[in-house]
């Protein structure tokens, strides 16, 4: 679904990612980890299609099409979707506009008719359930005033009204507190299935004890340094970070 | 400098004086064009007309005071600009800057509103008012513009707004400019006078007919008493060769509450004059400003809050947009005299350039004399939110999509202010019409 060959990003002027290399099937969920600095936010962004940030370097194909030549908009209605670390507050545009907008354009490309109003509310209905958002907050400009948890929770259900084929998660647990990781986590969960896939980026295990995922990456200083299943996230929380770090810098020693 | 012709305005001016020998207005006319002569037309060596050069237009000759006998305007040229809501509104046509009866229709009783040739009122029941507050501008406006067009005072109106009436006719104002044949000079100026416990709201659009070019120049004077309220609203929606400098100066001379909304979007080189005088305690006043220009169009707003008594209240709220090689300028001068303590004076003004053309000058411009007082000024120029930007388009919507959404959240709250709902309605779509264009053009 996803294939990323020697990666080499930088942002103005800084080389930030320096060869990565993944693979992600349909049904898979892919956690990458690391420390701060290490690149993840970078990938993510290089991914959604952030213009400042210039791929020097490397490919990536999604469902067969590259897309490095690929709008931001054009990515998303291709099936991709970036669940942003920091979702952006935009006063006077109404949440419900906005993702009928989203929904709309998307089906624009794939040559299907705009939703009706009445189908477009069913389906709000259905995924407002489906990931325990509050109503109140979909009648709101977007994300105004919302707290850190409502913030997240809005971006899975706007993956929920998407319905993307590969969801990046952007450090979607940070300034979570137990409860709201907790519907955040069984919302993504809920959305998975056999067709979709899911890249996690996280520093900690505790969204990953929720998303069990099938293989974890750790990236440090623009390349990815390990591979292995959610044991190595386990690891991870018990040892640190530094161990790899030394680990890598004998490896590069060597 | 210029190539105004002095000889034609002479003439057209004793021509003027001549015909129409009221020996008040005379006497008014002949101190407007004393200043005149003596003061010239702003340039930019003027500081308050330092970004707006009218005296350029002025090298072309103009037309003034045509005959109105010779007007060829038909009701249709007419519907063509009404206004929604209309059909519910007192509707005063002025071509070429003078008020036309026949094109008129009032809708409002006599018991509520009347509406009365400046020349007629000046000579009956309202003489005392008219020559009380008749030219009282000029003491503050006494730029040469502003004394041209009290040089041709004529064909005016003078508004009462009869004390207790809560007038539910709005007064919509159509100025045609028919520059068919000739560069037109329209220059408006009439008396509002809106008696106490009073709601009067009006409404002002431009219209030039003709490849010719049409220039404006209207001073409206309006005087405001205790417990009346005012709404004065402008849509500037004319052809790129109608130009204008307009004036609206409201005295509140008792306690009350005044409010503004100007909307912009196409012209030449618009200048706006909003002045408040506070010469009452406790007066209130709200003014609202949105432009939205591409092309070479070049909008000033000029904003005076004078406020000589104590506990009164501004507020300013400008907002901006700029696309193509247009210019905004917004000037926010804000008075505060030593007895008017205990003022309240915001102002804000926020612009968003969208091409490396245009460009905005912004400039508060505060003076205070009081010590218990609260004034605070902001301003911003900026691009459009690139956070924003990125974050709609990652869910697939368009960039010129999402401009236009941000766009439109960013007009938004100053079209909230227009508080007749069809015209709030009508300046929405023209808003939402100019903002898919620049998705269009994008």
């Amino acid at each position: 679904m996803l294939s990323i060959k020697n990666i080499h990003a930088s942002v103005e002027g800084k080389q930030i990612l320096k060869g990565i290399n993944l693979d992600v099937q349909p049904g898979e969920v892919h956690a990458i980890m690391g420390p701060n600095g290490s690149g993840k936010s970078t990938l993510a962004s290089v991914l959604a299609g952030r213009e400042e940030y210039e791929v020097t370097e490397g490919s990536v194909e999604f469902l067969g099409k590259d897309i490095l030549g690929l709008s931001p908009e054009d990515r998303a209605r291709e099936g991709l979707f970036l669940a942003f670390q920091y979702p952006v507050e935009i006063p006077g545009v109404s949440t419900t506009n906005f993702i009928k907008t989203a929904l709309n354009e998307k089906r624009k490309y794939h040559g299907q008719p705009p939703l009706d109003a009445v189908s477009f509310m069913k389906l709000m209905k259905e995924k407002m359930n489906l990931v325990e958002i509050d109503k109140s907050l979909l009648t709101r400009s977007i994300n105004e005033g919302f707290s850190g948890g409502e913030k997240k929770k809005n971006e899975i259900f706007q993956m929920a009204m998407l319905e993307p084929k590969l969801t990046i998660l952007d450090e979607t647990d940070s300034g979570l507190d137990i409860d709201a990781l907790r519907i955040v986590a069984s919302g993504v969960n809920k959305l998975r299935d056999e067709n979709r896939a899911i890249i996690v980026i996280t520093h900690y295990q505790r969204l990953l004890d929720y998303l069990q995922p099938d293989f974890v990456h750790v990236l440090l200083n623009g390349k990815i340094v390990k591979n292995g299943t959610k044991d190595l996230a386990l690891e991870l929380e018990e040892k640190g970070y530094d161990f790899i770090k030394d680990q890598f810098s004998m490896q590069e020693a060597v | 400098m210029e190539k105004i012709n002095l000889e034609y305005l002479g003439e057209k001016f004793n021509q003027l004086q001549t015909l129409n020998p009221d020996e008040f207005i005379s006497s008014v006319r002949k101190e407007g064009f004393h200043n005149f002569n003596k003061k010239g037309l702003p340039t930019y060596k003027n500081e308050e007309w330092k970004y707006t050069s009218v005296s350029d237009l002025f090298r072309k000759e103009y037309h003034l005071c045509e005959d109105e006998a010779n007007i060829e305007i038909s009701k249709s040229d007419i519907d063509e600009m009404r206004l929604p809501g209309h059909e519910n509104s007192n509707e005063l046509v002025f071509v070429n800057g003078k008020f036309n009866g026949q094109l008129s229709t009032i809708r409002s009783s006599e018991k509520q509103l009347i509406i009365l040739p400046l020349e007629e009122a000046v000579n009956g029941k309202y003489k005392e008012l008219v020559n009380a507050h008749l030219g009282k501008s000029n003491l503050f406006v006494n730029d040469g513009i502003h004394a041209l067009n009290t040089s041709f005072i004529y064909g005016g109106i003078f508004i009462y707004a009869a004390k207790g009436q809560i007038i539910e006719n709005p007064v919509y104002v159509y100025h045609i400019s028919d520059a068919r044949n000739n560069h037109i000079l329209s220059q408006p100026r009439s008396l509002f006078y809106v008696d106490e416990h009073t709601k009067l709201q009006l409404v002002e659009t431009y219209k030039t007919i003709g490849s010719m070019d049409s220039f404006t120049n209207e001073v409206f004077e309006v005087v405001v008493n205790a417990n009346a309220i005012v709404e004065f609203y402008k849509i500037q929606n004319d052809s790129s060769n109608a130009s204008q400098v307009g004036t609206t100066h409201i005295r509140q001379i008792g306690k009350s509450y005044a409010h503004t909304v100007i909307v912009s979007l196409n012209g030449g080189i618009i200048r706006n004059n909003t002045n408040i005088i506070m010469e009452a305690q406790g007066n209130e006043a709200h003014m609202y400003g949105l432009y939205l220009l591409k092309g070479n169009t070049h909008v000033d707003n000029h904003t005076l809050v004078d406020n000589k008594m104590p506990n009164c209240f501004s507020n300013e709220f400008y907002k901006g947009v700029m696309d193509g090689r247009s210019t905004g300028v917004f000037n926010g001068k804000i008075y505060v005299r030593p007895d008017a303590q205990k003022t309240n004076a915001y102002q804000t003004n926020n612009n968003i350039l969208l091409s490396d053309g245009a460009s905005v000058n912004t400039k508060p411009q505060l003076e205070i004399f009081a010590d218990d007082v609260k004034c605070s000024h902001g301003c911003t120029v900026g691009r459009l939110d690139e956070e924003a930007m990125f974050y709609l388009r990652t869910r697939g919507i368009s960039k010129e999509h999402a401009q236009a959404m941000l766009l439109h959240a960013f007009a938004s709250n100053i079209i909230e202010q227009i508080k007749i709902e069809p015209l709030r309605q009508y300046a929405e779509q023209l808003i939402v019409e100019r903002l898919t264009e620049v998705e269009a053009e994008g």
